[in-house]
Parts: structure tokens; C-alpha cells; sequence
């Protein structure tokens, strides 16, 4: 059925040649037609036309990086769902495969609750 | 069907970008660039799976490695101080030069005397709903199950990460 | 391998298995172009033109032809939002170029250009000038796989949808890159935000899709669409539609979810500091990725090409994205900007536990209903939506108290007690 693989990836890669290619058009194309007429005051980063106090690192608040991690375990979960969800219609499995999911998410789910009472889910 | 000349170049492209990336993020000062670089190698590891047919398998790294992973570690560069000042030169660089030289030297001789067997079967036609036979067969299916306790403890790692901090 | 058979002759004009995007098109809508182009490359001199050099010059053409419906149809969808926006407000909306504003489009575009593009000297400028690049490209890609008609896809993949997920989720990348290069506090603060409210909607929205999956037994966008031959995905789906909706309007940073542009609170997000192309690359990126989602919906839940009334595949495909995209802008129309902890509320406590009540439910009805599931099924997924939405959300109310009052810094508590 799906019988031409490499002609299909070759496919995505044209495709991704081709989006470059038609961006660094528009690059090139502002770079021909747009004036430059430079200023020290243009170099200011923009901060709604008052001086930038201070240095322009910020650390960054703690409060995002839990839910980078537990973004990270549930993309891996919904890696697991996929392969499960495709041959959940086969006919040579039994409904054991059901349990084994029903685990597998009630296992996570606990660590969900946990970290929802918790109080992690709240943006503090 | 068989592994064309095609499918060989572009092995040898994405294996070289993959090298020399990764060697640039150990190499590069500036810790963000060096993040960027990991990203361009997770993405030509996921075009040699590409090239080896296991396509699940290769969206599996681009969307856990390069759309996850990778944000993973730019949020924790940002969360770090003086981030400006790139990797500080470390104490520990002779030692750390010798492991490193023993590990290469261990990975070449292995490289170099495991025998090298190519399977002569044809690629599958969908690798997703063999890949989930295996999985959930009896074979596998105590390892899927452990995978989930795994995921729970790192969960619970980053709750008790979270509430250290405003106690 | 096609080369092969386009050596031979020009009877199936498909120049590759997967890709019958002439032969779809060509029939359809510019009659025997597909075979006169057929007979000028390689029917008429086999061997004349080397096999690769075919294989590259309709590759190229087929990628182009996708790569550019996505950016050509852009800026229409701007011009559409700006006019209905307009409508919704009272106002006329643009007409002053061309007919009916037709041409606004175009005036944007070459105003673009000839604006200046400012680089601030404190950026880092390689990683900047690559940001919007990363951050177009992976959208771009996204249109790769969606079946515009039947055969008429640029790449056939088998795990296409997951290949869509994963495309799309490296678009973070250049959010980040953009908002890092820049050196402002608002674009990093932007592209924080950004990040994290993507981050917490991808999850809804990939576990959304295991049910759709789960109903067709493929991940490849074709076999989704045929999946839906009698009945579309949407009546048997109601809550993961539901969900799915929701899940992408946050991910497309669109109203309600446009933190991005809380020009009140960050300028404009990460993209602070650009100008000229670049910021308009960033904008033809964002847009894209709303007709490459409303594609997405219209294939998993809407039935794809297929329509009840003998039309061609590919004007049913424009029409439902077109709907899908009024729905959208008619959605920031209405709805106001969320705050960032409603907005980390809604997709960790009400939509994640909803898209896994959604996959088990669709599971036990897989499991009760092997052999297809019966039509009576339709309404109790309706009715079984709308109380479990009912019922999430009042939880989520009772549990969503209001933003703690921050107490008055002391300096002003001294200034009144003296």
C-alpha cells in the first residue's frame, strides 16, 4: 500500500528545500528593496519607549519548568497511546490490550492527581 | 525493496551533520547556540531512521527529542544565572580527557570487532502496528507496564522539584 | 520505482506512487495538461532525458505547488480575518485596493519589503536572522502529508499524523530563537510564555487524535479520510472534537489564547524587536499554521475530500477549511484574552482529564461494538459530551479560585501611616 517510502520522505525533504528557498527569496528581496539608514537610538532594545533599565538577561521564573517535565512524561505517553490505538481495531487481540492501557494511563493519572494536589498545576 | 544510493548519501549527510553538531555542542562557548546545535543532531538522527525504514520510530525522536527534550533544556538554560557567560573552563579537564579518550578507545574496539550482520528480510510495509504487536504481546507488555512507574517517578520527581522551592 | 514507468510510457500519469497530484489535478482541473506535460518530459523521448533529472523536475514542481497554496493562501486568509473582523465590529473592514480590498493582500506584501529590517546591535544576529526561518519551515512541512483530494498528496505517509504532531512541535524552536536573539526582556518573556502554553496544549491535542485513531486503526491521513466514508469522525468524536478545537486555537496562539500578543502586558512577544520581511515571515508562519490546522481538523473530524454532493475532492477540502477558519476569527471575535493561569487551568485540569476520559470511552465502545459501532451511538456521545464539559467545567470552577490579592508593597503602607 505504501509501497513508495523513499519517494515519499524524498517528497518532504523537497518540500522543506523548498519552504527555505522561497523564505531566503523573501530575505533577499528585502534586502534589495528595503532602505537602511541606521541610528543609535534603532539599536535600543524596544521597551515602549522607555530606557531599558538594567541588564537585558533575566532568569527566568522556576514556575515554568514543571510543566516542561510533565510535558515531556505525557508526549511520551501518547507515544505509547499511538501504536496501541492502531492495532486496537486488530482482530488477533484480545481485550487484555484494553487493561494493559488502563494500567499503563492509571499509573500516570496517579502522578497526575498527585501534582494536581499538589498544587504544581497552579501557575503560582 | 532494497536500500537504494540514495538512501546511502543521505546516510552519510546526516551522519556527518550529526557528528560534527554534536561535536559542536560540546565545543561552543555560547550555551544556547550549543543547545541549537543538539537539535540539528536529534533531527539528523531522525532522518537516519528515516533511511533505515523505521519511520514510527523517527517521528518518535523528532517529536520527543527535538519538540521536547530540547525545550526541556532551553528552559533550564534560562532558569540558570549568568547565562552571558557561557561554560566556565573546568577543573577537572585532564581527568575528564582521559575518560573520555578510554571511553572512545572501549566504543572502537567494539565498533571494530562486533560482526556486523545486515538483515536480508524486506522492511515492513507499517512498522507502527508491528512495533505495537510486539508491544503489547506478552512479550514486552511487563516492560511497557514498568515504562509507566518510570514516567510516575520522574513525575514525582518534578513535583517535589516544584514544592522545594517556596519551602 | 516510477522512474521506471514513466520511461516506459505515460499511462498512469502519477510520476510517483503516492502522488497522483497531475493525475488528480490534471483531470480534474486543467484537462490532459498532466498527460501533454507527461508526453514532453519522458513519453515521447524515453532515455532522451536522464531518469533522475525527471524525478527531480516534478519533485520539485509538486513540493513548490504545495509549499506555495500554503503561502499564497495567507495572505487571503489575512484579508478574510481583517474583513470579517471589520464586519463583526461595524466597520466595512479594508476596500479601498482593489475590488472589495482584494488587492490589500498584495499593497501589505510589497509594503513589507520596502520597510527596513532592523537587527538590533545587542542581537545575536545568525540565530536571529535564522528564527523566523525555523520557525516557517516545520509549518511549511505540515502540509506535506494532508490529502487534498484522493491521491492527490505530496507525501503518502504511513505514520502521517504523528509526523504532523512531531513537525509542528519543533516550531517551539524558533519561538524560542527569536525570543532569545532579540535581547529584550519582553520577547524573552514572550517566547517563555509562548513555549509554556504550547507545551500544556499539545498534550490535549495529541491525546485528542489517539481517538480518531483508534476508529480508522491507521495513522496515515488517507486511510483516515476513507475511514469516514459513511459517517465523518466528528458525530462519533463530539468530545475529542471538542477538545481538539480547543487544544489548537491555543496552539496557533490564537483568541482566546493569544498571550503572544497581550500587547498590554509584552509589546508583541518574541517577536519584540523584528521588522520589515522577517516579521512578515513570522506572520506568514503564524497564518499558515491556521490553514495547515484547519486542514488538520477537516481530515481527522470532518470527513477530509469526501462530501455528501458530487463536487471534486479538493473544493470539499477548501470549503470545510474555510468554514473551520470563519469559525476561528468569528472565536477571537467574540471570546476575550484569557489570563496565564486560567489558560494553565483549562489545558492541565480540564482538558487533559477530558482527552483520556475521551480515549476510554472510545475504547469501551471499540470493545462493546467490534464489528462497527451502531448509529443510536451518535446522540449518547452528544448527550455524554455535553454532561462530562458540564460537569469538568464546574469543577474547574469550584477549583480555579480567583487570583490571590497581592498585598501592597511596604513602602506604600509606610507612605499612608505617615
Amino acid at each position: 500500500m505504501h509501497g513508495d517510502y523513499f519517494n515519499d520522505y524524498t517528497a518532504v525533504l523537497i518540500a522543506s528545500v523548498a519552504g527555505v528557498v522561497l523564505v531566503l527569496t523573501a530575505f533577499v528581496g528585502s534586502l534589495l528593496l528595503s532602505p537602511r539608514a541606521r541610528s543609535a537610538l534603532k539599536d535600543i532594545p524596544y521597551e515602549c519607549g522607555i530606557e531599558p533599565v538594567g541588564d537585558q538577561w533575566s532568569q527566568m521564573h522556576f514556575r515554568y519548568y514543571p510543566f516542561a517535565i510533565l510535558f515531556l512524561i505525557f508526549d511520551v505517553e501518547a507515544v505509547f497511546l499511538f501504536p496501541w490505538a492502531v492495532v486496537f481495531l486488530s482482530p488477533f487481540l484480545t481485550s487484555a490490550i484494553f487493561y494493559e492501557m488502563l494500567i499503563f494511563i492509571g499509573i500516570l493519572g496517579f502522578g497526575l492527581l498527585y501534582s494536581w494536589k499538589k498544587g504544581v498545576l497552579d501557575w503560582r | 525493496m532494497h536500500v537504494g544510493t540514495g538512501a546511502s548519501i543521505a546516510f552519510w549527510i546526516m551522519a556527518v551533520v550529526a557528528v560534527v553538531s554534536a561535536s559542536g555542542v560540546i565545543l561552543l562557548k555560547d550555551i544556547f547556540r550549543a543547545a541549537l546545535l543538539l537539535v540539528v543532531s536529534f533531527l539528523s538522527i531522525a532522518g537516519i531512521f528515516v533511511t533505515l525504514n523505521a519511520d514510527f520510530i523517527a517521528a518518535v525522536q523528532v517529536l520527543i527529542y527535538a519538540g521536547a527534550i530540547s525545550i526541556l533544556l532551553i528552559f533550564a538554560i534560562l532558569l540558570t544565572r549568568d547565562v552571558q557567560e557561557g561554560n566556565p573552563s573546568n577543573r577537572l579537564k585532564i581527568p575528564g580527557m582521559f575518560m573520555g579518550a578510554v571511553l572512545l578507545t572501549a566504543l572502537i574496539v567494539v565498533f571494530v570487532n562486533t560482526e556486523w550482520r545486515l538483515s536480508t528480510e524486506a522492511p515492513l510495509d507499517s512498522t507502527t502496528a508491528a512495533l505495537a504487536d510486539l508491544l503489547f504481546s506478552n512479550k514486552f507488555v511487563l516492560a511497557f507496564e514498568i515504562a509507566s512507574v518510570l514516567l510516575l517517578a520522574a513525575m514525582i520527581g518534578a513535583v517535589v522539584l516544584a514544592r522545594g522551592e517556596d519551602e | 520505482m516510477p522512474v521506471d514507468r514513466l520511461a516506459t510510457g505515460c499511462q498512469p500519469l502519477g510520476f510517483w506512487d503516492g502522488m497522483g497530484l497531475w493525475e488528480q489535478w490534471g483531470i480534474n482541473f486543467f484537462p490532459r495538461l498532466g498527460d501533454t506535460m507527461c508526453r514532453a518530459m519522458g513519453g515521447a523521448t524515453p532515455g532522451g532525458i536522464p531518469d533522475w533529472l525527471i524525478f527531480a523536475i516534478l519533485g520539485l514542481a509538486g513540493a513548490f505547488a504545495v509549499v506555495n497554496v500554503a503561502m499564497l493562501g495567507v495572505p487571503y486568509v489575512i484579508l478574510l480575518e481583517r474583513k470579517l473582523l471589520g464586519r463583526f465590529q461595524h466597520r466595512v473592514g479594508p476596500n479601498r485596493v482593489g475590488f472589495f480590498g482584494l488587492l490589500q493582500p498584495m499593497a501589505d506584501g510589497i509594503k513589507l519589503m520596502t520597510k527596513e529590517d532592523i537587527t538590533p546591535r545587542v542581537a545575536d544576529k545568525l540565530v536571529f536572522s535564522l528564527a523566523p526561518l525555523v520557525f516557517v519551515v516545520p509549518v511549511l512541512l505540515m502540509f506535506a502529508p494532508l490529502p487534498w483530494a484522493p491521491h492527490a498528496v505530496l507525501a503518502d505517509l504511513d505514520v502521517g499524523i504523528l509526523y504532523i504532531v512531531a513537525v509542528t512541535s519543533a516550531a517551539e524552536i524558533g519561538v524560542f530563537m527569536g525570543g532569545w536573539s532579540s535581547n529584550n526582556k519582553f520577547s524573552l518573556f514572550g517566547a517563555m510564555r509562548v513555549v509554556a502554553l504550547v507545551v500544556s496544549y499539545e498534550i490535549p491535542l495529541v491525546l485528542a487524535i489517539v481517538g480518531v485513531v483508534m476508529l480508522t486503526g491507521s495513522l496515515n491521513l488517507a486511510a483516515i479520510v476513507e475511514g469516514q466514508r459513511f459517517v465523518p469522525n466528528l458525530l462519533w468524536q463530539p468530545l475529542g472534537f471538542i477538545v481538539f478545537m480547543i487544544a489548537v486555537s491555543a496552539e496557533l496562539n490564537r483568541a482566546p489564547f493569544d498571550l503572544l500578543e497581550a500587547d498590554s502586558e509584552l509589546v508583541s512577544g518574541f517577536h519584540t524587536e523584528y521588522s520589515g520581511m522577517k516579521w512578515g515571515v513570522i506572520q506568514i508562519g503564524e497564518y499558515a499554521a491556521i490553514i495547515g490546522f484547519s486542514g488538520i481538523i477537516a481530515t481527522l473530524f470532518l470527513s477530509g475530500w469526501k462530501g455528501p454532493a458530487p463536487m471534486p475532492g479538493y473544493l470539499w477540502f477548501v470549503l470545510k477549511m474555510g468554514m473551520i477558519i470563519s469559525g476561528f476569527i468569528w472565536v477571537r471575535a467574540t471570546i476575550p484574552r484569557l489570563r496565564v493561569d486560567q489558560i494553565m487551568n483549562l489545558g492541565w485540569k480540564f482538558l487533559l482529564p477530558l482527552a483520556l476520559i475521551n480515549i476510554f470511552v472510545t475504547a469501551g465502545e471499540i470493545l462493546a461494538y467490534p464489528d462497527g459501532l451502531p448509529v443510536w451511538l451518535i446522540p449518547v456521545n452528544f448527550a455524554f459530551a455535553a454532561i462530562v464539559v458540564a460537569v469538568a467545567a464546574r469543577l474547574l470552577g469550584i477549583q480555579g479560585q480567583p487570583r490571590q490579592v497581592v498585598p501592597a508593597p511596604p513602602v506604600f503602607e509606610t507612605m499612608a501611616s505617615s
